[in-house]
């Protein structure tokens, strides 16, 4: 069975997080996991790549984004969210 | 005025990855130019280079540090790792506010900027790495050196071609001088070694496709290289009172603009640049044993440079000997001057003169002792390193052995 989207995701975080995928929980933020601001736009650059989608963020405004990275299940429900939007364009 | 001497220094480039495996190569005479081994290679009418080979950069840095690190930013960083380490010095306190970084580079991350152009021109893609900023910015390696030595004094970098080392070195000793910094690490690097940076050398017409001759009458061009030295100038009193080893005395520096051409040189600014050096060091022509030449092995530098020398040094230039190390590791563009001036100071403290490898017929307009093929042993006390950029900018330094 393929990866799912979840799957694909955490697999990102992780690696960005120096972390096992275990230990990258749903309810984490990414401040929990250590990622900084820079370790973020990585993850971003890495989540367009895998997905072939892309992600509206702009760094200078967070919280204002349409992409909301304030835990690991809201990430992907973003993401789903832009495959599902994005796919057959 | 405070004295300035040199407490540490490290490299990498064709010849060697460390100081120690550099200095053997040139008393061996050794060439570190070869095949080019990048990527369109055959594309290329430049196929040769003097390219740092074998080298992992996954055997020196993590995964984290080699997203952010271009090639010149990781040479720098490993050559700095030396030198800092034989210097002994621990920047804490004090000291790390008085301590800062001053590198020359030319390029930048010039194969950060091949290959993300490649992404977007050649591979169609809209999308690059987050880090190509970060990444290629000129004053990337200043930034990681003082990072990872907890270095908060000043720190910025230095772009004049290929003068761009020696101008940053001449930075770094007068800030010590001028009592405006203890402690300076300086030198710098190049890397741009990738079809894009070649390419554009190629474009100039003044790159030979097998050797690099200086002062040789056969002589048909420059080839480039690529690396890194990072040395540590210090304030002679805190050197002394740590009771660190000495290397050598950094006591004079000149700049100037030829205000002319933008890529040919001028002899009588190159006499001057020598001429103001020795006055700010205080040294007779005489006291002068020996010249690190910025010999690129092109027509018009070195002809141009031995006649300087012979107007700078007057009848002197007959009895003291100038060669150019280039002939080895190929020319390091912003990292050349640094690189070279290992050569010196292994002249003042080893008492060897590195040669001109490659040198196979005299031309009577560079008829100075050339130190061909073979290096030397000499006792030299007080030597100078040229630099002449394009874009007329020349920066000469003068040295005292300790």
């Amino acid at each position: 069975m393929a990866e799912s989207v979840k799957d694909k995701v955490i697999a990102i975080i992780a690696e960005q997080a120096v972390l096992e995928p275990s230990d990258v929980k749903d309810d984490a933020s990414l401040e929990d996991l250590g990622i900084d601001s820079l370790g973020l736009v990585e993850a971003i650059f890495a989540i367009e790549e895998t997905f072939d989608i892309s992600v509206p963020f702009n760094a200078n405004e967070p919280e204002k984004s349409e992409f909301d990275v304030s835990s690991i299940s809201a990430i992907v429900s973003a993401v789903e969210k832009l495959i599902a939007e994005q796919s057959g364009s | 005025m405070k004295r300035v001497v040199i407490t540490g220094q490290g490299t990498v480039n064709a010849l060697g990855m460390n100081v120690p495996d550099t200095l053997e190569a040139m008393r061996e005479g050794q060439c570190g130019i070869g095949p080019l081994e990048i990527r369109d290679v055959d594309r290329l009418a430049i196929q040769i280079g003097g390219q740092v080979k074998g080298y992992d950069p996954g055997a020196e840095f993590n995964r984290q540090q080699i997203v952010l690190y271009d090639r010149f930013t990781q040479f720098t960083l490993l050559s700095a790792r030396e030198a800092i380490a034989q210097s002994g010095l621990n920047f804490i306190g004090d000291l790390a506010a008085r301590s800062g970084v001053v590198l020359g580079n030319s390029g930048g991350g010039m194969n950060t900027l091949d290959e993300n152009y490649r992404t977007v021109y050649e591979a169609g893609k809209n999308r690059v790495h987050p880090f190509v900023v970060p990444k290629l910015m000129n004053n990337a390696a200043a930034s990681h050196v003082s990072m990872e030595f907890n270095l908060k004094g000043p720190t910025f970098t230095v772009a004049t071609a290929c003068a761009s080392s020696n101008h940053a070195m001449g930075q770094a000793f007068q800030f010590i001088r001028s009592g405006m910094a203890e402690v300076m690490i300086t030198g710098g690097s190049e890397s741009m070694l990738c079809f894009g940076g070649v390419k554009a050398w190629e474009g100039l017409r003044v790159m030979s496709k097998d050797a690099c001759r200086p002062f040789s009458a056969n002589r048909n061009g420059m080839v480039q290289g690529e690396g890194a030295a990072i040395f540590v100038f210090e304030e002679y009193e805190h050197a002394k009172a740590r009771g660190a080893e000495i290397i050598a005395e950094v006591i004079g520096f000149a700049m100037t603009s030829d205000a002319a051409d933008i890529v040919m040189p001028s002899k009588q600014n190159a006499a001057r640049t020598m001429e103001l050096a020795m006055r700010d060091a205080g040294v007779n022509p005489e006291e002068v044993g020996y010249i690190n030449a910025h010999g690129t092995g092109t027509a018009a530098n070195d002809k141009t440079e031995c006649a300087a020398v012979a107007d700078a040094l007057g009848h002197h230039a007959n009895d003291l000997m100038i060669s150019s190390t280039k002939s080895m590791h190929g020319h390091l563009i912003g990292g050349t001057g640094a690189v070279e001036l290992l050569a010196c100071t292994m002249a003042l403290k080893d008492r060897v003169i590195a040669p001109t490898i490659g040198y196979e017929e005299p031309d009577p307009e560079c008829a100075l002792d050339v130190v061909p093929n073979t290096a030397r042993d000499a006792e030299v006390d007080v030597v100078l390193s040229n630099a002449f950029a394009f874009g007329g900018l020349n920066a000469v330094l003068a040295l005292r052995r300790v």
